[in-house]
């Protein structure tokens, strides 16, 4: 039978016990709710077959892999620290660089808080109502993430631009400046990571269904209550993985960051554009430290992503 | 931790959530996000295509055509469909090995795919220039050379095939292909005729979107590549040297060429997921 080739591995029963969190079907939630037991045989096992062809495979991935991502990203982690630890306490002590640090850092919250408002707006009225237009809008919401950054920056100058834009000499009349200045940052970045919140929120508001919303609204429950009470519960680990990448993307932008931002010391250089001046200024230390910085960032929210999937299968 | 850059929208309509008609209160939610979204995404776009239409067609196609501008489009075009056609091969083999295969350190090769997708793209940048730029301890250097694209371009790109395909084949029953083996089919009869048909609209989504991500890259290139003309420069860089020399017209028409491609992708991608959904 096939049982007997299966490769019983210590890995088998973890993996399989993830891959039946994610096995759901059109009615998923059902299925792991009800069937899902700790220590129930799991229904679908892994077969691993070995042969000669597979670990050629898993050596060509793992090559490939240590050749792109690895080994380049661990040299920059090694140059950060080829003098200990004075690279990074020289970005400490300079006020500009912490300048830039502090204005990405505040340029990415804002971001993500007006990004989570609108995203989670935004996927409930693409799953929970019909409107004509629907399915255009559901498409153009994902157009942010494949418009080049240089794109973006030069749309937002053609309307915000304070001497000809479209709106930016009436705004700047009322005293707003938004390009070269932060407000222009801040809209470059909204826009480049838009699409996050919004992607992570429609599959799982799918997959929940409406009856229980149906429920509370039957029992006399208002829209906010309902919201609060029964939707947002079961969407908060999908909205917490959008916010997370989100906030890896609003701190990494760099393209239309540098068309709107004007670049000037101390007031509109965020921390990548002080990457690449640090770098072509030949402070190369400089650039790696902040780089480096940057890395534990994107680390960081790979990780913690990682961390809360599961959760948020297993609700 | 996976799908951190799967086509959106991909998973399976619930038979559940049936959705209503729009509501006042919802009316003026969607009204609101409406009018947020044209003002940071819509306008601006408009205003790009706008700007290069300003001329007329000829100047429009005097600035696409323009001898260094075709060049830029050429290697970016070129550039990108040779990283597609790699990550279509590299991603669905990367996707097999960590579906099918057990290891030690399955996990930190999850982490690694990812990383791309997180990473900052001047960083990928300097990034890629330590291990492939002129103090490269492997005596490989890239820098602005051709290949220098090509090794961006391969960087950025590698989590999108790798998770369109993943999930799928996570999907894919193994008892199939053991019938199919049983009844006398090779390997590669039964991965061509059976594992490949099912998985060919997530390869066609992951190669979508790594070629729109590749066409529209500028970051991870500005250290690598050194921008020559004719020889390393890319459309996005094209269009951000048009914008430094205040030639607005040019820098939206060959934007709009850019632009042009997303949505092509976009369709494409909205086409392949409905025939996915309706399969699935």
């Amino acid at each position: 039978m096939a049982e007997d080739r299966v490769d019983r591995d210590p890995f088998d029963d973890v993996e399989a016990e993830r891959d039946l969190d994610r096995d759901h079907g059109p009615e998923g939630v059902v299925l792991t709710g009800t069937l899902f037991q700790p220590g129930a045989p799991p229904p679908r096992r892994r077969r691993v077959r070995r042969t000669p062809l597979s670990y050629l495979f898993r050596f060509i991935a793992i090559a490939y892999l240590f050749f792109l991502v690895a080994w380049p990203i661990s040299l920059v982690v090694k140059n950060t620290f080829s003098d200990g630890f004075t690279e990074l306490s020289d970005l400490w002590n300079d006020p500009d660089a912490m300048a830039a640090i502090r204005l990405t850092v505040f340029v990415a919250v804002v971001a993500v808080v007006v990004n989570t408002v609108f995203g989670v707006g935004m996927a409930l009225l693409l799953v929970r109502y019909d409107f004509p237009g629907k399915r255009l809008l559901s498409a153009l919401v994902d157009l942010p993430l494949s418009v080049s950054p240089i794109v973006v920056g030069l749309a937002l100058v053609l309307v915000y631009g304070g001497r000809d834009g479209w709106f930016g000499p009436w705004l700047e009349d009322q005293g707003v400046q938004v390009i070269f200045a932060w407000p222009g940052i801040v809209l470059a970045t909204v826009f480049v990571a838009m699409p996050l919140v919004v992607r992570e929120l429609v599959p799982v508001l799918e997959e929940i269904g409406i009856e229980q919303e149906t429920a509370a609204r039957s029992l006399g429950a208002n829209a906010w209550q309902t919201f609060r009470r029964i939707t947002f519960p079961s969407i908060k680990w999908a909205v917490l993985y959008g916010v997370v990448l989100s906030l890896a993307r609003s701190l990494g932008e760099f393209g239309a960051v540098k068309v709107v931002s004007g670049n000037v010391l101390g007031k509109t250089r965020t921390a990548t554009l002080m990457v690449e001046e640090k770098y072509l200024n030949f402070d190369k230390g400089g650039a790696y430290a902040t780089s480096f910085l940057l890395v534990l960032v994107a680390v960081s929210a790979i990780v913690i992503v990682g961390l809360i999937r599961p959760k948020e299968t297993r609700r | 931790m996976t799908v951190a850059v799967a086509p959106p929208g991909k998973a399976r309509r619930s038979r559940l959530a049936v959705p209503g008609r729009v509501t006042p209160a919802s009316g003026l939610g969607l009204g609101v996000a409406l009018v947020w979204f044209s003002l940071i995404v819509l306008i601006p776009l408009a205003a790009v295509v706008a700007t290069a239409a300003e001329g007329g067609w000829s100047a429009f196609w005097r600035a696409v055509t323009n001898e260094q501008t075709a060049a830029a489009i050429r290697l970016t075009v070129s550039q990108a469909i040779l990283v597609t056609v790699i990550n279509m091969v590299m991603g669905t083999l990367i996707a097999w090995v960590l579906v099918r295969d057990q290891f030690f350190g399955k996990r930190l090769l999850e982490v690694l795919i990812d990383l791309p997708f997180a990473l900052p793209t001047i960083v990928a940048g300097l990034v890629l220039l330590s291990l492939y730029g002129p103090k490269s301890p492997v005596g490989v250097d890239i820098v602005n050379k051709p290949s220098a694209v090509t090794v961006a371009f391969l960087f950025v790109t590698l989590p999108f095939v790798v998770r369109t395909v993943q999930p799928v084949l996570e999907e894919l029953d193994p008892e199939v292909e053991e019938a199919a083996a049983s009844l006398g089919a090779s390997r590669l009869t039964t991965f061509r005729r059976v594992v490949l048909p099912s998985l060919i609209p997530a390869i066609a989504a992951g190669a979508a979107l790594s070629f729109a991500r590749a066409v529209s890259e500028y970051g991870s290139l500005v250290l690598l590549s050194g921008n020559l003309p004719f020889k390393t420069e890319v459309t996005s860089v094209r269009v951000l040297s048009s914008i430094e020399n205040n030639n607005t017209a040019g820098a939206a028409a060959v934007a709009t060429v850019l632009l042009a491609i997303s949505l092509a992708v976009i369709v494409i991608l909205d086409v392949v997921q409905r025939r996915m959904t309706r399969r699935g």
